[in-house]
């Protein structure tokens, strides 16, 4: 870090992106801004003005104390506002639509998919098409789209790389989407942006953006790492911890992601499989008999 | 009360002033009913709240019954018309109060208070059957929030039928006095709002919970 | 016996809280002993706990809230002490687990506690006499309101001694808050806290409309109101049409917590994303039924001290009413960040930023009021002003984060805490400082030390930029709220000039302590006996100070805006004695409140700690004493002319003398 007690648009983590989300997100932030300075420092520069000038101690100046309406200042207060906002009406819903998180990016590059789960209070990264996941720590090719879907396996949490853009929160039983890029490699501090109990404040990651080359030597590293991350792994895995290091799964059981998702990771009836066993019983009219559903896959 | 004035105010005009405002502070009855209205709307929204949680959560049965085969529309419409015909014996209750007849309005309200009884009993029992099937509001949040709602319905009726039978011991003690026909008045209000929302609760929990 | 109650729920082992548990049991000690000592429990308890005038109930609100303010301050110091010295890399003084439970009641407290009955108060002892009334439509509700808003507060305070509270942030999300994941007493603590005063807030709310709507004073329409009494039926409206949903809400946690419902829980098909819409249906009308009183405080004062007529009558009434139909489609926006796509998105953020256009209109109709105005900077004015500049900056990043896709990157973080005390304490509070400075001497019939109200405004002031623009700094950095700890040297400079505006700040509430004591050991020679020391506009002034217990001998006549201030102006002076007065129907005071909100507070401690025969009794007892006070016949009467007579005339006596 930067010796320096105070600075300056390099630790602006939100004014020195280092993708196009955030990028587009920084320049939204300073156009709605300036728009909104057009009122702002008048109105700002009129009250010091109007109250030293109509200070009760300066008899020079003019004193109506019946004035009270003006339908051409009326108009301008309500009008110049109405036109502002018009303005960045406008921008909001355009902006909003092509940085909607769950549109997903497109580049020349493949993009990777990685599955969040947030955990009480650690990350759990999976691959699923490296078959790898990765604790306490991202990582991605630069210049590659990153498709992110996300959920939580306890509580709500926000999944935010501040110098990427946009975050997104993560919920027990529902799934998110996000898509990130980042321009070059470089290392981002990663946190949970949604408070979540005790451990909360050491929910942080960083998220590397790689070279190809770096990237497939990270996969390597993580294929060397604790074996499979099976259910009863997962389960281990699962209880409340703090500050956990960052390690690797080299395999991981096919069907966590959609179990954790589904709330059946410790064994019980999947959501789904509720949710098809109910619409099953809609079409049969209610009469049909299904003996202890077994969960569909895993 | 007007007649109670015997001050010997010298100004004709400020003698006046004084009546109003005398009207103007005693109460006729219109600032409680306003304000009992008030409270009634204030109500409505906190069953729009839970009906709207009903309506997210009334799919959501996690595996165990659903309204198709818990609810039992030829029993609902004997709740239903309990409270109905409830609300009719409570309008004759008010007709009889309004003509000061005291005897008639306590036999009304009387009868109306037993109707409550038949429908909070019928609740009551359905609750029990329901819970003795594994079917309570701990199953599901469908049940959570069936439970809910109909039960917060049933929790307005208990109390409208605890203050109608203060409004009785009132009746019985003071008889049909001003201030007695004010309350009477809004537990009228009362009545018929829970009739209304009970008409809710029967249309989209039970009807189209059998129907869908 | 004692439910989940074992003395184990002492937090013994903590000397910070056995620190401040001391120091609230000695003044407490301290505070009865002087009562007892100088024979007041008589007094206060027939004037003061069980009165039912409107001036009385007021002041015993606004206590409270002050009460409350040092509580919830303390609770800010911590904080901010915390992140400071827990900035590089250290633990600092304060665990989790203890952090967790500050920044949640420093939100409940003030929002709750201080802002909730400070306004509430300010309202009670202004707007019967703004419409010329002599009480309030239901006066003993009124003292029952007050006691169940105590009643809450009374809770959050035993909550530090017995027990813990919620670590679950201010609105208790779920599935946090669920009894998975919380399964402490605190949400419960959180919960019945919440519940009780919000009932007490339900009927101030019904309370405050029917007066309105009903107890105006002959000739005083509704576009002739005051401001401050459009503000306040408007904010009234908001309390009655919200309010229900947090009942709701609440209710429905409760639920889950006690009978294991599945609202919002993970397992069961619960939904807590249901619970985050829902409670903000209710939070965000609550931020406009906390700032529109605010602004109709800004609009009397800047009106009478400028010596002139409120610019835009007519907008400022619409602005209001727009604001308040408004406050209703804008909740989504507390959430952007959860996913409901884009088409929901741009929505709710397009209604949020339109709620700018009045709000715009107003600050500009206070600018204009300015304009060929006298002003007079007296200590009101300059709270006035503060708030103005303060506030337009706070609107600005309000509505840049009505663009969901900078609130994508600003959301939850410091930026949007920032953004937020911008507007409450520059809004809100600096509004409520305002009309207490304003009314006090209405309410007590002396002014307050101006030298010491200017003190604790500058400090105030700068105390606030100082503590907050580094916020906004850090928000800009990816800082997110609520960290316990953080390792990082340039967030930590940020954060020391932050914790220095709170003792800043703490100054200039140092400054307002002893305005208080200083102005009331003063009090003779900063005696109002007009009853007009500001030559004000509005009826409140046609009284003495403080009022008559009946407000208004006689009605008065409305046959304008400004009512008063016409008067004057026709008649060229203020209230003129009468040769004969009538008699006065008032309502007798009742114990029934008080008593009332003491079993309820017993009720929900029992409910809190599972002991169920204390809640049954206590709930038995509750709904006895309820349905008993109907049959209490003895509840008005009428005071004799003689008594008003004198009244009247040692006022006319005591102005003559001053003359």
């Amino acid at each position: 870090m930067a010796a320096a007690p105070f600075l300056s648009g390099c630790d602006m983590a939100l004014l020195d992106p280092a993708g196009p989300i955030g990028a587009e997100e920084k320049s939204i932030i300073i156009l709605a801004t300036c728009l909104m300075l057009i009122v702002v420092i008048p109105v700002i520069a009129m009250i010091f003005l109007f109250a030293w000038r109509y200070r009760a101690s300066n008899k020079a100046a003019t004193f109506k104390p019946d004035w009270d309406h003006s339908s051409k200042i009326e108009l301008a207060v309500w009008g110049i506002p109405c036109v502002i906002i018009a303005v960045l009406a406008y921008v909001t819903w355009v902006s909003s639509h092509t940085l909607e998180p769950s549109r997903e990016l497109v580049a020349d590059k493949k993009a990777v998919e990685v599955e969040v789960v947030s955990m009480d209070w650690k990350w759990l990264f999976i691959y699923p098409e490296l078959n790898i996941a990765s604790v306490n720590e991202l990582a991605f090719p630069a210049g590659t789209p990153v498709h992110f879907k996300l959920t939580s396996a306890t509580v709500m949490n926000s999944f935010f790389i501040p110098r990427l853009g946009s975050q997104i929160y993560t919920m027990p039983g529902m799934e998110t989407k996000l898509s990130l890029l980042a321009d070059a490699a470089g290392d981002f501090d990663g946190l949970s942006a949604n408070y979540s109990g005790g451990g909360f404040s050491d929910m942080h990651f960083v998220a590397h953006a790689m070279t190809d080359d770096a990237f497939a030597q990270w996969v390597e590293k993580a294929r060397a790492g604790e074996g499979k991350l099976t259910m009863a792994k997962y389960r281990d895995l699962a209880k409340p911890s703090e500050k956990d290091p960052v390690s690797y799964y080299a395999e991981v059981e096919p069907t966590l992601y959609h179990d954790i998702l589904n709330k059946c990771s410790d064994g019980s009836t999947c959501m789904d499989a509720t949710v098809s066993l109910a619409m099953a019983k809609e079409v049969a009219g209610g009469d049909l008999q299904l003996c202890n559903p077994a969960k569909p896959r895993g | 009360m007007s007649n109670a004035h015997s001050v010997a105010a010298a100004d004709a005009a400020l003698l006046h002033a004084v009546e109003a405002h005398d009207e103007h502070h005693h109460d006729d009855g219109s600032k409680t009913t306003l304000g009992f209205w008030i409270y009634l709307m204030s109500d409505c929204i906190l069953f729009a709240a839970v009906f709207a949680a009903f309506a997210v959560l009334r799919g959501q049965t996690a595996g165990g019954p659903d309204a198709k085969e818990l609810f039992s529309l030829p029993y609902v419409a004997g709740e239903t018309a309990f409270l109905l015909v409830s609300s009719f014996t409570y309008g004759m209750a008010m007709i009889a109060a309004e003509k000061q007849k005291q005897s008639a309005t306590l036999r009304w309200l009387g009868v109306t208070l037993l109707l409550g009884l038949g429908f909070m009993f019928m609740e009551l029992h359905e609750f029990a059957e329901l819970i003795g099937e594994d079917a309570g509001p701990d199953r599901s949040a469908f049940l959570s929030s069936f439970f809910t709602l109909v039960g917060t319905h049933g929790l307005h009726v208990l109390s409208g039928m605890v203050w109608m039978v203060t409004l009785i011991a009132h009746v019985l003690r003071r008889g049909l006095t001003h201030a007695n026909i004010v309350r009477l008045t809004c537990l009228s209000l009362f009545w018929h709002f829970l009739d209304i929302v009970w008409i809710g609760v029967f249309t989209i929990v039970y009807l189209s919970g059998v129907a869908a | 016996m004692f439910g989940k109650l074992t003395l184990e729920a002492i937090p013994y082992h903590e000397p910070i809280i056995m620190g401040a548990v001391a120091m609230m049991v000695l003044g407490g000690a301290a505070l009865f002993a002087g009562i007892t000592y100088f024979r007041l429990w008589g007094p206060l308890w027939s004037k003061w706990l069980t009165s039912v005038d409107h001036k009385n109930i007021g002041i015993m609100y606004i206590i409270l809230a002050l009460v409350m303010l040092l509580r919830g301050f303390a609770d800010a110091v911590m904080m901010r002490t915390q992140q400071a010295m827990a900035s590089t890399g250290a633990a600092g003084p304060l665990p989790p687990e203890h952090f967790d439970q500050i920044f949640t009641a420093h939100g409940v407290i003030m929002i709750f506690f201080m802002a909730m009955p400070f306004m509430v108060g300010l309202m009670n002892i202004v707007v019967p006499l703004q419409i010329g009334a002599r009480d309030v439509a239901f006066p003993y509700l009124n003292n029952l309101s007050f006691w169940l808003t105590a009643a809450g507060a009374l809770l959050i305070n035993i909550s530090l001694a017995v027990g813990e509270f919620a670590r679950t942030g201010w609105l208790a999300y779920p599935p946090l808050s669920e009894l998975q994941y919380s399964p402490g007493v605190g949400v419960d603590y959180y919960l019945w806290a919440l519940q009780i005063s919000g009932v007490g807030t339900l009927l101030a709310g019904v309370n405050m409309i029917t007066t309105i709507l009903k107890m105006r004073a002959p000739g005083m329409t509704l576009m002739r109101m005051p401001i401050f009494t459009w503000t306040t039926l408007c904010s009234n409206m908001l309390i009655v049409a919200a309010f229900p949903i947090l009942t709701a809400t609440l209710a429905m946690l409760s639920l889950d917590r006690y009978l294991g419902m599945h609202f919002f829980t993970n397992d069961g098909g619960g939904n807590a994303m249901m619970y985050v819409n829902l409670i903000w249906a209710w939070g965000h009308p609550e931020v406009y039924i906390l700032v529109l009183p605010a602004f109709g405080i800004f609009s009397e004062v800047i009106s009478t001290f400028s010596s002139k007529k409120l610019f835009g009558y007519t907008s400022m009434v619409y602005a209001t009413v727009c604001i308040t139909v408004l406050s209703f489609i804008v909740w989504l926006h507390h959430f952007f960040t959860m996913g409901a796509g884009a088409n929901v998105n741009a929505f709710f953020g397009i209604s949020t930023m339109i709620i700018s256009i009045p709000t715009g209109a107003k600050i500009f109709n206070w600018l204009f009021t300015m304009y060929r105005g006298r002003v007079q900077f007296t200590v009101p004015v300059l709270w006035t002003l503060g708030f103005m500049v303060t506030f337009v900056i706070g609107g600005m990043t309000g509505v840049l984060m009505a663009v969901p896709a900078a609130d994508f990157v600003l959301h939850n973080s410091l930026f949007l805490i920032a953004h937020f005390h911008n507007v409450i304490i520059g809004g809100v509070l600096f509004g409520y400082l305002a009309g207490f400075t304003y009314w006090f001497p209405k309410a007590f019939g002396f002014k307050l030390n101006e030298t010491l109200g200017k003190v604790s405004f500058w400090c105030w002031l700068v105390g606030f930029y100082l503590a907050f623009m580094p916020l906004y700094a850090l928000g800009l950095m990816g800082m997110t709220r609520r960290m316990n700890h953080v390792d990082n040297v340039i967030w930590h400079n940020y954060l020391l000039v932050a914790a220095l505006g709170a003792a800043v700040i703490a100054c200039g509430i140092g400054a307002f302590v002893l305005q208080i004591l200083v102005s009331v050991l003063n009090r003779k020679a900063l005696r109002d006996l007009t009853g007009d020391p500001w030559n004000g506009r509005t009826l409140e002034w046609a009284t003495s100070s403080p009022p008559a217990f009946y407000n208004f001998a006689v009605d008065p006549v409305v046959t304008s805006r400004d009512a008063f201030w016409e008067q004057k102006q026709t008649t060229g002076a203020g209230l003129q004695p009468l040769p004969a007065y009538g008699k006065i129907h008032m309502p007798h005071n009742t114990g029934t409140g008080v008593i009332l909100g003491g079993f309820i507070a017993v009720l929900g401690f029992a409910l809190i700690w599972h002991i169920w025969w204390l809640a049954v009794a206590a709930f038995a007892a509750a709904v006895a004493v309820g349905i008993g006070h109907t049959f209490n016949e003895n509840r008005d009467y009428y005071v004799p002319s003689e008594t008003v007579a004198e009244t009247e005339g040692k006022y006319f006596k005591q102005l003559t003398s001053q003359v």
